[in-house]
C-alpha cells in the first residue's frame, strides 16, 4: 500500500519548551491512524504542523506526495480538516455553513445538502450553529471537512464533550469516512476509542513518540490488558495539566 | 469569483443577524442625526423681543408688509405698564422697551447686559423711525439700499450634522465590525479553517469590505433621507454624490483601522475598548458633534490629522457648499492613504492563533 503521510522529525520549539522534539512516523493509505498522549504531549502541534498550519522548526511533513509547507492549495484540495474547536460562521444556519465551505471549494449546493443528510443533520439544516448540540455541531464540523470528498482527513478531538449516545454515532460515522477508502488520522486521549476505531496508533509524550503500532500489538507487547493500560504504563500516572 | 460571493453572503448574513451590531451601527447614529437635527433647528434665528407700552405711531401705522418684514426680526408685546416693561428689560426677558412721548419722541430702553443684541434691536428701530421721518417729509428718500440674499455660508443645525454624524457612523461602523471581527474569526479558528481552505487572502478580505461597504452606503443613504424630509430641510444639490466615493474610501480607512485594532487585540475586549479609545475622540475631534470654529489652535493641529476630520469637510463641502471633485479627490487620496498605513500596521501585528 501506498504511503499517504510521511513525517520526518519534526520539531517545534516555544521559548524553551521543546512542545514536538523529533516525531516520525508513517501513516498509509487508507489507514486510520491514531495520535494519542495526555494532555500537553504534543498531539495538537504535531498534527497542526501535519497539516500545514504550523511551520515546523526542523523535519518535514509530506501528505500524498507534497510537502505540507509551505501552504499548497492543490494539497489543500485534497485534505479535509476539522480543528478542535467549531470554527463556524456566526448567526448561520446548518446549511448555509456548509455551502459557504463547499464553495471555497467550488462545490455546489447540492453536494453541500447530500453531505448534511450524510451526517444526519437534514433536519437541523436551519438551525443556527449556537443552537445545536454538542454532538450535532460536531457532525457538522466534520461534514463541512469531508464536503469536498478529500483523500486525507484530520480530526482533532472530535468526540471531547459528548454523550455516549452522541459518541458511538460518531464512531459509525468516522468508520463510514475510513471504509469508504479515505486515510483518516485523528487525535483523542480516549482510548477505548482508539482501541475500537484505529488500525495503528502512536503514543506521545513529553512531544516524542514513545510506541507506534495496531493497539492489540502494544498491549501484547507490554503485556497489559487494553490500550488504556498501555498508555498509563507509557506515560505514567501523574497529573497533567 | 464564487468564493467571493459566498464569502460575501455569509458574512452579510451573519452582521445582519447581530441585531445589536445593527443597532449600534444604523440605528444609535440615526437617533443622535434625529435628536441633534431636532434640538439645534432653529439655533441662531431667535428674535428680539420689544415691549410695546401704549400706542407708538411709528409701529401702529406700519404698512402690512414692512410690519412682516419686521416681525421676522422682532417680536413685540404689548404692554401698559411702563414700570413692568423696564423691569423685563432689566431682568433679560425682553430686549428692549419702547413707548411714544408727545411730540413724535419715540423712547427706547434697553439693558447693557447685552450690548450685541441691544445693539442690534438699536439699529433695527431707528431705521424704522428714520423711515417714518422721510415718510412725513413728503419727498422720496435721497439714498435707498436694496438687499439680495448671498447664498449662506453658515451652517444650518442639518447641514452641519448630516456630514459630521455620518462621518462618526461610517467610523464606528468600519473601526468596530473590522476589530471585532477579526478577534472573533481568530478565536473561533474560522481563520485557520480558511487557511486550509484553497482560498486566497484577496476574497476573503474584500468580501469583508464589499459588506462593510454595502453597509456605509446604507448608513449613507438613510441619513440622507431623514435629513432631507421637510422637517430637518437638507436640500441636495450639485455634486452631492460624491459622498458615495468619499463615504467608500473612508469605509475602507476605518476598516483597515479596525483591523491594526482585531490585529493587535487578543480578545474582543480589547478591540472593544481599543476601538472606542479610537473613534469617540478622534469624534470629537473631527468635529462631527460640535464645530471646531472656536476650538483652540492645538485642538485644530491635532484634528488636522485626522481622517475623519477631512472625512467629515469634505462631506460637507459636497452636501451643503456646493463643493465638487477638488474638495472630494485630495480627500479621498488621503484616505486610501491612511488604508495603506494601518493595512501595513495590521500586517505586521497579525496574528493567526490566539495564543
Amino acid at each position: 500500500m501506498a504511503t499517504a503521510i510521511s513525517v520526518q522529525d519534526l520539531r517545534k520549539r516555544y521559548g524553551d519548551v521543546h512542545a514536538v522534539d523529533g516525531v516520525s512516523f508513517e501513516v498509509r493509505e487508507g489507514e486510520f491512524f491514531g495520535l494519542l498522549g495526555p494532555n500537553g504531549a504534543g498531539k495538537t502541534t504535531t498534527l497542526e504542523m501535519v497539516e500545514g498550519l504550523r511551520r515546523p522548526d526542523e523535519g518535514r511533513a509530506v501528505l500524498l506526495g507534497e510537502p505540507s509547507w509551505p501552504r499548497n492549495p492543490a494539497l489543500l484540495r485534497r485534505m479535509g480538516v476539522q480543528l478542535q474547536a467549531s470554527a463556524f460562521f456566526e448567526k448561520l444556519t446548518a446549511r448555509e455553513q456548509i455551502r459557504t465551505f463547499a464553495s471555497l471549494y467550488g462545490i455546489g449546493d447540492e453536494r453541500a445538502d447530500a453531505m448534511l443528510a450524510e451526517v444526519g443533520l437534514t433536519e437541523k439544516a436551519g438551525t443556527r450553529e449556537d443552537k445545536l448540540s454538542g454532538g450535532q455541531a460536531q457532525r457538522l464540523s466534520i461534514a463541512c471537512a469531508l464536503v469536498h470528498d478529500p483523500e486525507l482527513v484530520f480530526l482533532d478531538e472530535p468526540t471531547t464533550g459528548l454523550d455516549p449516545q452522541a459518541r458511538r454515532n460518531l464512531w459509525d460515522l468516522l468508520r463510514g469516512i475510513n471504509a469508504a477508502g479515505r486515510t483518516v488520522v485523528l487525535t483523542t486521549h480516549y482510548m477505548d476509542e482508539a482501541e475500537v476505531l484505529c488500525d495503528r496508533v502512536a503514543v506521545m509524550d513529553a512531544g516524542r513518540i514513545l510506541r507506534i503500532g495496531a493497539p492489540a500489538e502494544l498491549a501484547a507487547e507490554l503485556e497489559a490488558d487494553s490500550l488504556e493500560d498501555v498508555f498509563l504504563q507509557l506515560t505514567g500516572r501523574e497529573y497533567r495539566e | 469569483m464564487k468564493p467571493f460571493v459566498s464569502l460575501s453572503k455569509a458574512m452579510a448574513l451573519g452582521l445582519l443577524r447581530d441585531r445589536a451590531s445593527v443597532f449600534f451601527i444604523l440605528i444609535f447614529p440615526l437617533m443622535f442625526l434625529a435628536l441633534f437635527g431636532a434640538l439645534f433647528k432653529d439655533a441662531g434665528v431667535s428674535r428680539a423681543t420689544v415691549v410695546q407700552v401704549g400706542a407708538v405711531e411709528v409701529f401702529d401705522d406700519l404698512p402690512a408688509k414692512a410690519r412682516a418684514g419686521l416681525d421676522d426680526v422682532l417680536e413685540i408685546e404689548k404692554s401698559g405698564d411702563r414700570a413692568e416693561a423696564l423691569e423685563k428689560v432689566r431682568d433679560g426677558d425682553a430686549d428692549a422697551a419702547v413707548w411714544e412721548e408727545p411730540g413724535g419722541k419715540v423712547q427706547m430702553r434697553v439693558s447693557a447686559a447685552d450690548p450685541v443684541q441691544a445693539g442690534s434691536v438699536g439699529g433695527v428701530l431707528r431705521s424704522v423711525v428714520d423711515q417714518a421721518s422721510i415718510a412725513a417729509t413728503g419727498q422720496e428718500p435721497a439714498y435707498t439700499l436694496t438687499g439680495g440674499q448671498v447664498e449662506d455660508e453658515s451652517l444650518k443645525a442639518i447641514q452641519y450634522f448630516t456630514p459630521g454624524l455620518l462621518g462618526w457612523a461610517v467610523a464606528m461602523g468600519g473601526v468596530f465590525s473590522a476589530a471585532l471581527g477579526l478577534v472573533s474569526w481568530r478565536k473561533k479558528r474560522i481563520l485557520r479553517r480558511l487557511w486550509l481552505a484553497p482560498v486566497r487572502a484577496g476574497p476573503v478580505i474584500s468580501a469583508r469590505l464589499g459588506v462593510n461597504m454595502l453597509l456605509a452606503f446604507g448608513q449613507t443613504a438613510i441619513f440622507l433621507l431623514v435629513a432631507t424630509i421637510p422637517y430637518y430641510g437638507l436640500k441636495l444639490d450639485g455634486d452631492w454624490w460624491l459622498v458615495i466615493p468619499l463615504v467608500a474610501c473612508g469605509s475602507v480607512a476605518f476598516m483597515s483601522m479596525g483591523f491594526a485594532i482585531g490585529a493587535w487585540a487578543k480578545t474582543e475586549d480589547a478591540a472593544n475598548g481599543l476601538a472606542q479609545i479610537v473613534v469617540l475622540p478622534m469624534a470629537f475631534l473631527s468635529g462631527s458633534f460640535f464645530p471646531l470654529d472656536e476650538a483652540p489652535p492645538w485642538v485644530r493641529t491635532i484634528s488636522e490629522v485626522l481622517p475623519l476630520k477631512h472625512l467629515v469637510q469634505a462631506m460637507q463641502d459636497v452636501l451643503t457648499r456646493g463643493g465638487s471633485w477638488s474638495d472630494a479627490l485630495p480627500v479621498m487620496g488621503g484616505l486610501l492613504l491612511t488604508a495603506a498605513v494601518f493595512t501595513a500596521l495590521a500586517h505586521r501585528l497579525f496574528r493567526w492563533d490566539a495564543s
